[in-house]
C-alpha cells in the first residue's frame, strides 16, 4: 500500500555535518559501489568514457558558497540523498505500491518488481533523491543500506550504510531518530540540526548540522590569533644574556 | 518541467476525448445509427489515443496493469481506474445508440459523469505536487476541465454553449499564467530554505556535484524553451479561444468552418499544454542553482 503508516516504531535516518564534511566524494563513489551490486538493478552509467557521462546515483555531493556583506565568503560541501520523510510525498503519488515506508524503521524503499518507471515519484520529491535508471526503467533511491544495517553475514563495524562507513572525515553518523538518547539524536539536539525545506511539510528524517561560525576576519586584531602567545614575555632581562646583550649593543 | 510529448498528448487528447464522452453522455447532440457510430468513434480515439501515448513514457509499460491497484491513496492510480471505468461503462451506452436505436439514458449519465471524474483525476496528478508551485493552484483542476469542455462541445457541436466556455476558458487561462509566474516566489522556496544555510548569508552554487546533466536536470529543469513564452502564449490565446469563439459567433455556421475552429482550437490547446509543461520549475532547480 502507498498509504503512509501512521507512525514508525523507529526512525532511522542519517546526521550530515557539513562542518566536518570536506566534498571529498567518497559517499557518492561507496554508495554507487554498494548499491550498483546489492539491492535491486545496478545503477547503471549510460556513456561512461564518452564526452557526456551520465549515470544514476543515489547521493550527490553539491558544493555551495555562502557570502553575507561584510564576510568573507563560506565554501560549504553538501551531500545530498533520500531524507527518508515521514510525510514523504514520493510514497502518497505512486500507482502501483511500488512505493513504500517501513513501519517497522521508517525507511522509504521501492519494490523494483512493482515499479512501472512513471517518474511521478521523482516529481514529488523537492530534494531531487530519485532518478530512474536509464537502462532498467525504475526508479531507484537509496535505501538507508538496508541489506547492510540488518545483515549478519557482515562484521558488526560495517552494518551500517555505505556512506556513513566510508566516510574519512566522520562527516556522517548513523540511527534512531525515534530514541531521543541515540548518538544522532543527542547530535542533533546539540548543533541544532536542520531539516531541508520546512515549507515543503515533508517532515525529513535526516538532519544537516551547521557550518560552525568562522572566526570574524574583518576585525584586524582577531586575524592573528597566535600573535599574543609570540609576544616577547620579558622586557628587561638579567643575568649572563642580559650583560652580553648590553655589552654587544655598546660596540 | 521537461515537456515530453507523450504527457502533452496524453492529457491533451484525453481531455478532448472524455471532454466529448460527458457530452455524448447527456445526449447533446441527441445521436443515433452512424452518425452515433461516428462521434463515439472520435470520442474513443481520442480519449484510448491519449492513454495509449501516456504509456510510451512509462519505464516498464509491461507492468502498467500494477497502476490500477492504489485508487485509495494515489491520484494517478484514480485517474487509471476512472479513464477505465468511463469507457466500459460508456460502450453499452454506445451500442445502444449505434445499433440498436436504443438510448439508455441513466447510463449515458452516468458515463457523462465518470468521464468529468476522469478529467479532474488527470488535473490532480499535476495539481497535487507541492513540488511544482505553478500546477499546484486551485485554478489547475478549473482549466483542466474547462480545457476539455470548451473542446468537447466544440466537437459535439454544441455552438452556443462552446463558445461561452471557450471564452470562460481564454480568461481563466490568461489569469493562471498570470498567478503562475508569481507562485514560485509566493511558495517561499530559496536555495537558502532548500539548504537550511540561510543564516551564513546568500548562498550560490559552487561546483555542480556532476560535470554533465542527470536525469533530475533532463526530467525536472527545462529552461531551454522559456524564451518564447510570451510569444506562445500570445499564439495560444488567439488560437484556442479569441479566433474559435470569432467563427461561432460571428459567422454562419457550417461544418467546414467548424472544422476550423476545432482545428485551431487544438493548435492552442497543444501550446498552452507544451507551456504548462516548459514553464513549470520544480523546487529540485534550487540545488542545481536552476529553475
Amino acid at each position: 500500500m502507498t498509504t503512509l503508516p501512521k507512525s514508525t516504531t523507529r526512525k532511522l535516518g542519517l546526521v550530515i555535518d557539513l562542518d566536518t564534511c570536506v566534498g571529498c566524494h567518497a559517499c557518492v563513489i561507496s554508495c554507487k559501489e554498494w548499491n550498483t551490486s546489492n539491492y535491486g538493478v545496478p545503477l547503471s552509467d549510460i556513456n561512461a568514457y564518452g564526452a557526456e557521462p551520465s549515470g544514476t546515483f543515489l547521493n550527490r555531493v553539491h558544493t555551495y558558497e555562502a557570502k553575507s556583506t561584510g564576510c568573507n565568503a563560506q565554501t560549504v560541501h553538501f551531500p545530498k540523498s533520500c531524507l527518508h520523510c515521514e510525510d514523504a510525498p514520493c510514497v502518497t503519488v505512486c500507482p502501483t505500491g511500488a512505493s513504500y515506508k517501513r513501519q517497522e524503521d521508517g525507511i522509504v524503499l521501492v519494490n523494483e518488481d512493482r515499479c512501472i518507471g512513471c517518474s511521478l515519484c521523482a516529481w514529488a520529491c523537492p530534494y531531487g533523491a530519485r532518478e530512474m535508471d536509464a537502462v532498467a526503467g525504475v526508479m531507484k533511491k537509496c535505501t538507508l543500506c538496508v541489506d547492510r544495517i540488518y545483515n549478519e553475514n557482515i562484521p558488526e563495524e560495517d552494518r551500517i550504510p555505505a556512506c556513513v562507513r566510508t566516510c574519512p572525515a566522520g562527516a556522517r553518523h548513523f540511527g534512531d531518530f525515534a530514541d531521543p538518547e541515540s548518538e544522532v539524536s543527542i547530535l542533533s539536539a546539540a548543533r541544532g540540526g536542520i531539516a531541508l525545506m520546512p515549507e515543503q511539510d515533508t517532515k525529513p528524517v535526516n538532519r544537516y548540522l551547521p557550518p560552525r561560525p568562522k572566526t570574524d576576519v574583518t576585525d584586524e586584531s582577531k586575524i592573528d590569533i597566535l600573535a599574543p602567545f609570540l609576544a616577547p614575555i620579558a622586557t628587561e632581562t638579567g643575568g649572563f644574556l642580559g650583560w652580553l646583550d648590553k655589552a654587544l649593543e655598546k660596540i | 518541467m521537461h515537456p515530453s510529448a507523450s504527457v502533452i498528448i496524453f492529457t491533451s487528447l484525453s481531455g478532448l476525448g472524455f471532454g466529448l464522452m460527458f457530452y455524448l453522455g447527456f445526449g447533446m447532440p441527441e445521436v443515433r445509427g452512424w452518425t452515433a457510430f461516428w462521434f463515439f468513434l472520435i470520442a474513443y480515439g481520442l480519449a484510448v489515443g491519449g492513454l495509449i501515448s501516456s504509456t510510451l513514457h512509462l519505464g516498464n509499460p509491461q507492468r502498467a496493469m500494477n497502476a490500477f491497484s492504489q485508487w485509495r491513496s494515489s491520484w494517478l492510480s484514480r485517474e487509471g481506474v476512472a479513464a477505465v471505468a468511463t469507457l466500459v461503462l460508456t460502450a453499452p451506452y454506445a451500442i445502444g445508440l449505434i445499433f440498436y436505436d436504443l438510448n439508455i439514458a441513466a447510463l449515458g449519465w452516468l458515463s457523462g459523469i465518470l468521464a468529468l471524474i476522469t478529467i479532474f483525476t488527470t488535473s490532480k496528478i499535476y495539481n497535487q505536487l507541492k513540488t511544482v508551485p505553478r500546477w499546484n493552484m486551485p485554478l489547475t483542476p478549473v482549466l483542466f476541465l474547462l480545457y476539455a469542455l470548451a473542446g468537447g462541445g466544440l466537437m459535439a457541436g454544441q455552438t452556443l454553449v462552446a463558445a461561452m466556455l471557450l471564452l470562460v476558458l481564454t480568461l481563466l487561462q490568461l489569469a493562471a499564467w498570470q498567478m503562475g509566474d508569481k507562485a514560485f516566489a509566493n511558495a517561499g522556496h530559496t536555495l537558502e530554505t532548500a539548504t537550511g544555510l540561510g543564516h551564513l548569508g546568500k548562498m550560490r552554487l559552487l561546483e555542480s556535484p556532476h560535470s554533465s546533466p542527470n536525469y533530475l536536470m533532463r526530467e525536472m529543469v527545462h529552461v531551454v524553451g522559456r524564451k518564447h513564452a510570451l510569444k506562445l502564449r500570445a499564439i495560444s490565446v488567439v488560437t484556442l479561444g479569441i479566433f474559435p469563439v470569432a467563427i461561432l459567433l460571428f459567422l454562419p455556421f457550417s461544418h467546414t468552418l467548424a472544422l476550423v475552429a476545432i482545428a485551431s482550437h487544438v493548435i492552442g490547446l497543444f501550446t498552452s499544454r507544451w507551456l504548462f509543461f516548459a514553464e513549470a520549475e520544480h523546487v529540485v532547480g534550487l540545488y542545481y542553482d536552476k529553475r
